[in-house]
């Protein structure tokens, strides 16, 4: 996995989104209030793999996801689709990039467009990247509703007739229609009650292999993007604080941040009252993003050169990556995995 | 407009018309119906001067009775028809068409352009719709068609205000966002996506334009700017019995009554094609 190119890969990333530039603020001659969506955030996205992406919600997740399909163009970096940089791509390149990197969208309600019935939606689909002959359409959407297992008759039907899980299984469709390669899920499935999750979340598992997709899960749920993830990205304050294997990750932490995440993550079983502290502090303002590391204001395990110097993602174990002064924070509970998990 | 027709045809689907539609769709097609044949209704020759009849009260002979020429008012009131109908459409037309096509340019667009538009909609309000009406009217000279180009010069500055404002809620929902990762074209989504969903208010609107349309034409047919005094057309009706109200009331009520209903039927349709178009999620 590790010795071919990355489908996707996103070097040095950074967006930022600028506020109004006040007049107080032109005459101090400050410049605007920018917000640090992402800071500086390298990854690589390998063919045929899960990567869930977590953090909290305003670490810049949702942005880096918006950035991987160009929904946001990069203000420094390259987002590269096999080798290319995206934001370099026009006309017909750019269409055969969308084509090829789909995206899934959070909100069932607001994705579908209410003035279409779902035919005329995927339809839509199929006929501008001209996937089918005109007159095998009608059969296609059929295909591709049985594929994510709605009725033959949805095809008729307005999306306000459908519930949300139903509706999401409609923009997965949508989004198979163009036979993409990479599957952006943005929180597929945050909006939907907790009996409805699994089924729309095994279901795109399902297509995964047996359509040889690449999938960028994007989720705040710890557990869910444990049980899909091969790898899994933990951000935080618009940077990436851990890249682990999904194991590697809930097993034996590298970072203090994914320790109390992991932490803070509601445990089913009440037997298991071993909770550590919860985290202290709020999370600080993406305003004003501060200095050295950004987790060092809350961070239980704080020393003098984090407040000063941003440490960089480098390795750890085997696939493992952390920004973190401490290089072996964690290590001990990792060697003590390590022989029932050998690597990844 | 292919976003017309495909609203028209997603709305119809399994509801039923609302009660205002029909109603006030009743009065139109039979104010249209007599806009386009006055002569099967009218009873005389608009013009026709009985000199044996001068302000002659309402009667069996003259239902509305006659002006102070002897015409029958009934037969004024149902040829103005023709021109209060033309009025009430072509006045609208062009400020609908262009103010929705300037206002989805801007609300997709916003930046440099959305700003300059705001302020050429703070100078238009800044003047009483009539007034400015009357000050181009008053540069291009009276009749009919200088008075459509004064409304259409003043008036598609309200269609681009409601639409631009409804795109900009649209553009940011997540659908709009869905057919940009498809790679559709711009024109493709503002046209085919968001103004579907974002014309309901102009379409609205667009309806009780049209009565107030018909006001206007008559506000102006009353100053004389708008259509001139030989033809039938209610404003210049109810100028012409202003002289005559407290001897001869049926001039100018029969017309203002013709006016009151013919707006009350676009009203309600307005009411009732916002009832059927609204959308349900």
């Amino acid at each position: 996995m590790n010795t071919h190119r990355p489908i996707l890969s996103v070097d040095g990333v950074s967006k930022r989104f600028s506020g109004p530039y006040s007049l107080l603020r032109r005459l101090k001659g400050e410049p605007p209030l920018a917000v640090h969506a992402l800071s500086n955030v390298t990854l690589d996205v390998e063919r045929g793999e899960t990567l869930g992406i977590v953090g909290e919600s305003g670490c810049g997740k949702s942005t880096l996801a918006r950035c991987m399909v160009r929904l946001h163009e990069a203000d420094d970096g390259a987002v590269r689709f096999d080798g290319t940089d995206i934001s370099n791509l026009h006309g017909s390149a750019r269409r055969a990039f969308n084509r090829r990197v789909q995206m899934i969208f959070q909100d069932p309600y607001g994705s579908l467009n209410p003035r279409m019935t779902v035919q005329q939606i995927i339809g839509e689909a199929l006929s501008v990247h001209k996937m089918r002959p005109k007159a095998d359409i009608p059969a296609r959407i059929a295909e591709l509703l049985d594929l994510v297992r709605l009725p033959a008759d949805a095809a008729a039907r307005y999306p306000h007739e459908f519930s949300g899980g139903q509706r999401q299984r409609i923009g997965i469709a949508r989004a198979l229609a163009v036979e993409p390669e990479v599957i952006v899920a943005d929180e597929l499935v945050s909006a939907l009650d907790v009996s409805v999750q699994a089924q729309v979340v095994n279901l795109l598992l399902q297509l995964q292999e047996k359509l040889h997709l690449t999938v960028v899960f994007v989720a705040h749920d710890l557990r869910l993007v444990r049980h899909i993830s091969h790898r899994v990205v933990v951000m935080y304050l618009g940077q990436i604080m851990e890249i682990s294997p999904a194991d590697a990750l809930f097993s034996a932490p590298r970072h203090p941040y994914s320790k109390a995440l992991l932490e803070a993550a509601p445990e089913l079983d009440p037997g298991q009252k071993n909770r550590n502290v919860a985290l202290r502090g709020e999370l600080p303002s993406p305003l004003n993003v501060p200095p050295g590391c950004p987790f060092a204001g809350r961070c239980p395990h704080v020393f003098d050169r984090c407040t000063v110097e941003r440490p960089l993602l480098s390795p750890r174990g085997p696939g493992q990556l952390a920004a973190c002064h401490l290089t072996d924070f964690g290590a001990a509970e990792a060697a003590a995995t390590l022989p029932a998990q050998p690597g990844h | 407009m292919i976003s017309l027709a495909t609203t028209t045809r997603t709305v119809l689907r399994g509801r039923k018309l609302p009660r205002s539609l029909i109603g006030g769709g009743l009065i139109l097609v039979i104010s249209l119906v007599m806009a386009i044949w006055p002569t099967l209704f009218a009873p005389y020759d608009p013009n026709l001067f009985d000199y044996n009849a001068l302000l002659a009260p309402p009667s069996w002979d003259h239902p509305f009775g006659t002006d102070s020429f002897g015409r029958d008012v009934l037969s004024r009131v149902i040829h103005a028809y023709t021109i209060d109908m033309q009025i009430a459409i072509f006045a609208t037309v062009g400020p609908f068409v262009i103010g929705t096509l300037v206002g989805a340019f801007i609300g997709y667009v916003g930046g440099f352009w959305e700003a300059l538009f705001g302020r050429l909609v703070d100078a238009t309000v800044t003047f009483p719709f009539l007034v400015l009406v009357i000050a181009i009217v008053s540069v291009l000279g009276p009749g009919l068609g200088n008075m459509y180009v004064a409304v259409g010069i003043v008036g598609w500055v309200f269609y681009a205000r409601l639409v631009a404002s409804e795109i900009k809620v649209q553009k940011r929902l997540d659908y709009a966002d869905a057919g940009r990762v498809m790679g559709y074209t711009p024109m493709r989504i503002v046209f085919r996506h968001l103004l579907p969903n974002a014309i309901t208010p102009a379409i609205v609107y667009w309806m009780t334009d049209m009565a107030l349309a018909i006001l206007l034409g008559s506000s102006l047919g009353y100053l004389g700017l708008g259509a001139q005094p030989p033809a039938a057309e209610w404003g210049v009706q109810i100028a012409d019995g202003k002289n005559f109200m407290n001897t001869a009331w049926w001039i100018s009520v029969f017309p203002g009554v013709a006016i009151v209903l013919t707006g009350l039927g676009f009203s309600l349709a307005g009411d009732g094609v916002a009832e059927l178009l609204r959308v349900r999620r």
